[in-house]
């Protein structure tokens, strides 16, 4: 069995304090006085910042202090005895509220006793059951002791306190402002009585305000702050001991001076320059003092710097793991494999392993595994003999056959990953949880991950170069779980807004809505292909036409496999403008009528199929057959939909968007007209006699009018390059059924690009009264502000090509912007909602059982589980039984 | 600090819910239900024109009866405090 972890010490709390003189002087072992760091010699100065008291580290090293190893020894603290003391002055805001809450003179709170006394009673009873309002109570009391201009107690006057951050206190006393320095400081804190700094919201037993400016500075163990060797022999020192070694220097100076007994004015510069540098050493990115540096360069990394930001301790090290048994490679697509599949590279299997611990019942298997050896797959790669407690590695034996005979129940081998295990897949960035999801292993050759195409849009991911990690499963609880939970299957509907996100992209699309149209019948070979495809064998149905020779239609199968009772309406994609139709008798076949699993009408396309859709065909076969049923479409159907575009072929050309002279000269009479009026408006607009649009300027109504004008010019020019195109062609497919394009895509390409937009704005920016040297200065008409007549077919003019860059640049700083921010959100509500569950009750908490929602959602309802987010679908529900109805009769 | 009380009209504003104060009796009964301790449930500030107008003190708890186009009523229960949640 493996080892298990006991519970040992439990921390119930964790209280944080301040050290005090005493405690820093009791654990240091050492008392740095010097500076220098290593003898002529080589060896560490004794009472420098390696002196061996401070722990072992050397391997072999013998702790003078405990004795131990470096194992072992769990390294001690020095001290260094501070000349004069120092703020510490990540504590300046309450030293602060400290000082102007108490008396100058006497140390007490400025109130009066009974009021303390009073206060006292309420903060002991408040501490324990409203912590947070105990923080609130102690900032009033100190904002009402600090209003108070004369002590209650002695009655000596009160002055205001000037404090400039991180670290110089005034004094503003009717003579003027008085530095306060930390001596000065140091007194005033050690007259506050006990019970009265509870009342500031410190606890006196752990933290007394005196100790807030240091007299003695601790030094961390040399464990803290190990150096490296170089290659070279050099020794480089952590930065934590540069910063330490100048505070030594700083500390001896300083003491010079005051043995000296040198001028005042050059003991508190120096003083000063001391404070510095130990707050640098506290935290190097302090306002207003230096940075300590690496030879005039590199700021030097100090205590604060170790814990910030995400590269720091907490974002670092502790949120932020590294793991094991993980592998990380190109995608590349392969519409053969299952979408539940992820395709492994050999080499990948070999590597990483899975435990499986032998019994009688699979002990050959695993004499297969052992007897194969770490390289030749499917084999093993670590055995564990339990009889022994010994561990095997069977890169360093030979005798495979010999320790596979040997294997008797209960022992442990890591094998390698094999075809059927479970493992997690990811890519990055993890926006939503079918971000990670669960595949079955297929090992197959190759150095790239394979997965199905229909799993690209919840990763989406595409094949550019992605590449996506994948985690093994190593317990059999874990596998469990994801084969449950986890699986592509069990992510078709996302619960994001109920509706599937896994579906045909593109080619599935096209291929569906080839299939399915009227136009298209199949030949017994053909239909033998699709099929087969599919990978299904059925006995074909009786076929549409019989002669003279037998042939189906695409819709019969489709319905081959579609749930024996499915019944669905709905418009297809194409379901638009001349093929449109709103009910079932339709026509133009683009109203989707399935009965009883049959494919009655209607082509299938990205309303029927795709990814996305809410409400397709494919949700309500996940919804009400089950996802199992959903994926088995998946692997089978749409594969066949790809076979059938393979049959045809579908490809677009240069001459698939050739318009013609009629077309172009249609188009040329349109764009003179356009530009007839727009020249008729800026005549308007330069004699004043526009009339300008309510809530606007003359300027703004004039540039929104010919924005509009050239708009519709667009618009007017796409529909004659459309109508002049074939409508039936692979370009037009494609746009119509949403498999890829749009009807402005063609526009641009076969007529016009029209106007570029810049801040919602025609071009103006670029010279001072022009936006090219190619135009007049002042120029409004439409090709001078970014209007481009020409088409991506027929090529741009030199300043048409410039003004498409300009507008297509700004697309691309918005989304590069739009990335960052949205993501920097994203974060942000993550970190605030991660520990939020559901609860058994219904409610939902946080982890401390705080009630955040009364019930999930207001309706307790699981959006994935729903009709577009209705958790009932009235509509259809009518529908269904009115079709049944109809049926009995 | 005792600034005008808001007048009862808001009450009847489209966009404010149905708001009632629990008698000490009920509030226990919707600890117990729940099985929360007072501090568990969410908050609201006695500073709220609702809360000041239903006369609430520290420690009272508020039904909210809320409508919505997808989970029909709703019930919230929040403890009136003297503080706002810090942000």
């Amino acid at each position: 069995m493996s080892e298990r972890f006991r519970e040992a010490y439990l921390i119930e709390r964790i209280k944080f304090g301040l050290l005090s003189p005493q405690e820093i002087r009791k654990m240091a072992k050492v008392n740095v006085i010097r500076s220098d760091i290593y003898e002529a010699d080589g060896s560490p100065v004794m009472g420098g910042l390696r002196d061996p008291h401070f722990g072992a580290i050397e391997p072999g090293e013998r702790c003078p202090v405990c004795g131990n190893t470096r194992e072992e020894c769990p390294g001690h603290f020095g001290r260094i005895e501070l000349a004069r003391p120092v703020l510490l002055p990540h504590l300046g805001d309450k030293i602060h509220a400290i000082l102007q809450a108490t008396c100058r003179k006497c140390g007490k709170l400025r109130l009066t006793s009974e009021r303390i006394e009073y206060l006292k009673r309420i903060y002991v009873r408040l501490k324990d059951k409203w912590p947070t309002l105990a923080e609130t109570m102690i900032k009033s009391i100190v904002k009402e002791a600090s209003d108070v201009k004369e002590c209650p107690h002695c009655g000596e006057r009160q002055f205001e306190i000037k404090y400039t951050r991180p670290i110089i206190f005034f004094e503003r006393r009717a003579e003027g402002e008085v530095r306060l320095f930390p001596t000065e400081i140091r007194d005033r804190l050690e007259r506050v009585p006990n019970d009265h700094v509870l009342l500031l919201g410190i606890d006196p037993e752990r933290a007394r305000p005196e100790w807030m400016v240091l007299t003695v500075l601790p030094v961390p163990p040399l464990s803290v702050r190990p150096s490296i060797t170089l290659e070279t022999g050099l020794r480089a020192e952590d930065d934590l001991t540069h910063a330490l070694a100048e505070i030594v220097r700083q500390n001896d100076k300083l003491k010079s001076l005051l043995s000296a007994s040198a001028p005042e004015g050059m003991i508190e510069d120096t003083w000063l320059t001391l404070q510095h540098v130990v707050s640098s050493y506290i935290d190097n990115e302090l306002p207003n003092t230096y940075q300590l540096s690496h030879r005039r360069r590199r700021p030097l990394k100090t205590l604060a710097q170790r814990l910030k930001g995400k590269e720091g301790r907490f974002r670092g090290n502790l949120s932020g793991k590294r793991v094991n048994f993980s592998a990380r490679t190109v995608i590349s697509p392969d519409p053969y494999i299952s979408v539940n599949e992820v395709g492994v590279p050999i080499d990948v299997a070999m590597t990483l392993t899975v435990q499986m611990t032998v019994t009688e019942y699979n002990i050959e298997e695993a004499r297969k595994y052992v007897a194969n050896g770490p390289y030749k797959w499917p084999g093993a790669v670590l055995l564990h003999k339990a009889k022994t407690d010994r561990k095997i590695d069977l890169r360093y034996q030979k005798n495979y056959k010999q320790l596979a005979k040997e294997l008797e129940p209960g022992d442990i081998i890591e094998r390698h990953l094999m075809t059927g295990d479970i493992v997690l897949f990811n890519r990055q960035p993890t926006l939503h949880r079918m971000s990670i999801m669960g595949h079955i292993v297929r090992v197959m050759p190759g150095k790239t991950f394979r997965i199905n195409l229909l799993v690209c849009p919840p990763y989406n991911a595409d094949f550019d170069g992605d590449e996506m990690n994948l985690h093994v499963l190593r317990l059999e609880e874990a596998q469990s779980e994801a084969r449950e939970l986890l699986l592509v299957e069990k992510n078709i509907l996302t619960p994001r807004y109920g509706g599937p996100i896994i579906g045909g992209r593109q080619d599935y699309i096209s291929g569906a809505y080839i299939l399915t149209i009227k136009t298209r019948l199949y030949t017994e070979q053909e239909v033998s292909r699709l099929l087969a495809r599919a990978g299904v064998a059925v006995e074909l149905p009786e076929p549409a036409i019989l002669k003279p020779r037998p042939l189906w239609t695409g819709k019969q199968l489709v319905s081959l496999f579609l749930p024996e009772d499915l019944d669905f309406a709905g418009k297809s994609k194409v379901n638009t403008g001349a093929l449109k139709c709103d009910s079932e008798n339709c026509l133009n076949d683009s109203y989707i009528v399935v009965r009883r699993g049959k494919l009655l009408s209607g082509v299938l396309d990205k309303n029927a199929i795709g990814a996305e859709q809410p409400g397709n065909l494919l949700h309500i076969v996940a919804l009400e057959y089950g996802e199992a049923k959903a994926r088995e479409l998946l692997d089978t159907l749409f594969r066949m939909f790809i076979r059938s575009l393979e049959i045809k072929g579908l490809t677009i050309s240069y001459h698939s968007i050739e318009i013609g002279e009629a077309a172009k000269k249609e188009i040329e009479r349109l764009t003179q007209e356009a530009k007839k009026e727009i020249e008729e408006l800026i005549k308007k607009y330069e004699e004043g006699s526009l009339e300008p649009i309510p809530g606007r300027t003359l300027e703004e109504s004039l540039e929104l009018m010919i924005i509009e004008r050239l708009q519709r010019l667009r618009s007017s020019a796409g529909e004659v390059a459309i109508k002049y195109l074939d409508p039936f062609s692979d370009i037009f497919i494609m746009a119509k059924t949403g498999a890829r394009g749009s009807d402005v895509n063609i526009t641009q390409m076969a007529s016009m690009l029209g106007q570029q937009i810049v801040r919602g704005k025609r071009l103006t920016r670029g010279f001072r009264t022009r936006t090219l040297a190619h135009f007049a200065e002042g120029d409004k008409s439409p090709e001078s502000r970014g209007f481009i007549k020409g088409n991506f077919r027929d090529g741009l003019r030199p300043t048409e090509m410039f003004f498409h860059a300009v507008a297509g640049r700004e697309g691309l700083i918005d989304t590069a912007v739009k990335t960052s921010q949205s993501g920097y959100m994203q974060r942000r509500l993550i970190n605030a909602l991660q520990d939020l569950f559901v609860t058994y009750d219904g409610t939902v908490r946080d982890f401390w059982g705080n009630v955040i929602q009364l019930k999930y959602g207001e309706d307790g309802v699981d959006p994935s589980r729903t009709y577009h987010g209705k958790a009932v679908d009235i509509d259809r529900i009518i529908e269904r039984v009115r079709v049944q109805r109809v049926k009995k009769r | 600090m005792s600034a005008k009380k808001p007048g009862r009209k808001i009450l009847e504003h489209r966009l404010v819910p149905e708001h009632r104060k629990l008698s000490v009796e009920e509030a226990v009964k919707v600890f117990k239900s729940l099985g929360v301790k007072p501090w568990q449930l969410p908050q609201i500030s006695v500073n709220d024109p609702i809360v000041r107008l239903l006369n609430a003190k520290p420690g009272d708890v508020i039904e909210i009866k809320r409508r919505s186009p997808t989970g029909g009523t709703s019930l919230a229960y929040r403890i009136v405090v003297a503080f706002e949640r810090r942000a």
